[in-house]
């Protein structure tokens, strides 16, 4: 029997997609091994309130570390418990989801166990007994299948790919104090500076509204937000490397492979005329929707549907049109 | 106050590449310093002149090509490099083994990283080293400072800024922020080639995750023109709806 570890990444207490996807994706691999689904969640005291719903999601049992420290993510913290959990317990894999929390403490858990890291993985699959993982390299220009040989192995799921499945599996829970001092710790975060109105990540947002040179001045950035407001929650704003290095956008919404990968539901590349390096960061979207006045742009290669013609005058319509339609539901 | 920067040669990331068995086929390839890692240069230039004292080395583990790349960090300014001569798999933490080796001994306050390499794209050798070395680390750092004894970083997380405060000696991973880098200046390109480059065969550590094979992208079926100007939207979002079911 081998049991799969998924950690559940909290954030102000509440526990999201990404990491549903991770305790969904365990399940699946705990399925096929024969084992069953663990979760690990770390927060702070009251935590084990949204841990308890991921029983749906597939989780056999959970384990919710508490503690008034541990409210807020700290590297050494998390990592130092987290760790003493997989020693704890006999795993074939660790999964937890490729957001800045968990691209920040696996490395860490890999080191401390000795055990290798698939990073951003888009498929696990178990051939021959033997854990296999898919993941895009070159931003997306190819696709590695990883062979691994050590147990645990410890991989990060890109989000949006996994689905997150209905098992209604036990959930059982089980809180615990972890023994952790925090006096020793040698990182400490002074500051949290929220984005505005709780703006999502666009590595984690479903929908993205991605804008390019063609939107001409960041002034213009208002019309790309009426679109995404439009599209409601889950929606976020991207860019284009051109308009990052112009100084009109944070790098935090650059697409590309010098700037994020994402998968999102629904892309809309705006006035993006499509670099290499921007295809590879968006190509494994499901929907990829391309609005560019030239009908030559290498974008329009890979958009499933494209309009070609003046976007000042289309992404209005297009803000009112979706907003129409969901108004409408 | 000493840096040592760690630095891995990548392809261009506007280069097409093609697969040749469990790797790519690297003619016609252009070569560079993974940008990331071109960041954490230049934070170790700026840290070096903001202390007025001090040294920035470059560290990579890589083949004899990457003498090239060590080359331009001299001369962009840093003052000495070595290189660590192995192979570099997909194993982030076979890598991270073969260099906190060599920085077990190191007096660098910081080890400076780019936040992951613009062609594995792992994200995982600078935190892999600061765990084997025991020394604190930030990754995703678009500035810092450093004050007396600690280093104050700005990362970026999502949906906003995390102001972290770290003790020295610590490992920063750098991402695009305050740091473009400079440009190599034709006297910097020539002082370049009198700064020490070392080379020595890395203390290598078996690597336990394999590229089995290498696969093209799913290909992405050819999508179609809705129309032109604003009267193709209603058609678009139909089509977003009722065929894509993505609105």
């Amino acid at each position: 029997m081998a049991d799969v570890l998924a950690f559940a990444e909290q954030r102000e207490g509440q526990i999201g997609g990404a990491s549903r996807e991770a305790v969904s994706a365990a399940a699946r691999l705990a399925g096929e091994l024969a084992g069953s689904a663990r979760v690990l969640a770390i927060g702070g005291v009251g935590l084990s309130a949204a841990a308890g719903a991921l029983g749906a999601a597939g989780a056999a049992s959970i384990a919710v570390a508490e503690h008034e420290s541990l409210t807020e993510y700290n590297p050494e913290g998390y990592a130092q418990v987290l760790a003493h959990q997989v020693r704890s317990l006999d795993l074939a894999a660790v999964i937890l989801p490729a957001t800045t929390l968990g691209k920040d403490l696996a490395p860490r858990i890999a080191a401390m166990l000795d055990v290798p890291l698939a990073s951003d993985a888009t498929g696990i699959e178990v051939e021959d007994g033997q854990l296999a993982v898919l993941k895009p390299i070159y931003s997306g220009k190819a696709f590695a299948h990883l062979s691994i040989d050590a147990s645990p192995a410890i991989i990060t799921i890109r989000p949006n790919v996994f689905p997150v499945e209905q098992f209604g599996a036990a959930g059982e829970v089980t809180t615990f104090t972890p023994e952790i001092d925090p006096s020793t710790w040698r990182v400490r975060v002074l500051e949290r500076k929220g984005a505005e109105d709780g703006a999502l990540d666009v590595a984690e947002a479903t929908t993205i509204v991605s804008g390019g040179r063609g939107m001409k001045a960041p002034e213009n950035w208002g019309l790309l937000e009426s679109l995404r407001s439009a599209l409601g929650p889950g929606a976020a704003l991207g860019a284009s490397r051109a308009v990052v290095d112009a100084g009109w956008r944070p790098h935090g919404e650059q697409v590309g492979q010098t700037g994020k990968t994402v998968a999102p539901k629904l892309y809309f590349a705006v006035g993006i005329s499509g670099a290499i390096q921007h295809l590879a960061g968006m190509r494994t979207s499901q929907t990829i929707v391309a609005v560019n006045k030239d009908a030559d742009a290498p974008i329009f290669g890979v958009a499933d549907y494209g309009i070609v013609g003046d976007l000042f005058e289309i992404l209005p319509r297009l803000a009112e049109e979706v907003a129409a339609l969901k108004s409408a539901d | 106050m000493n840096v040592t920067v760690c630095v891995k040669r990548v392809p261009d990331t506007e280069a097409r590449i093609r697969i040749d068995g469990t790797g790519i086929d690297p003619s016609g390839v252009k070569f560079i310093v993974s940008p990331y890692d071109e960041f954490a240069i230049e934070a170790g230039l700026r840290t070096k002149e903001a202390a007025g004292e001090g040294t920035v080395s470059l560290l990579s583990l890589g083949d004899a090509s990457t003498q090239e790349s060590l080359r331009a960090g001299l001369a962009m300014g840093a003052d000495s490099a070595l290189l660590l001569t192995g192979e570099v798999g997909i194993d982030g933490l076979a890598t991270a083994k073969a260099l906190a080796n060599e920085l077990e001994a190191s007096d660098a306050a910081l080890i400076l990283f780019g936040v992951k390499a613009a062609d594995d794209d792992q994200q995982q050798v600078g935190p892999m080293v600061a765990t084997l070395l025991d020394r604190p680390c930030v990754t995703g750092v678009a500035s810092f400072e450093v004050q007396g004894e600690r280093a104050v970083c700005h990362r970026e997380v999502e949906g906003g800024v995390e102001v972290v405060e770290v003790d020295l000696p610590a490992v920063l991973t750098i991402t695009k922020g305050a740091y473009e880098p400079r440009y190599a200046s034709l006297k910097g390109i020539m002082a370049a080639k009198r700064k020490p480059l070392e080379e020595k065969e890395a203390a290598s550590a078996p690597s336990r995750l394999r590229v089995a094979r290498l696969t093209e992208p799913p290909a992405r079926g050819a999508g179609q023109i809705v129309g032109e100007g604003p009267d193709a939207v209603p058609e678009l979002v139909r089509l977003l709806r009722e065929e894509a079911n993505a609105l």
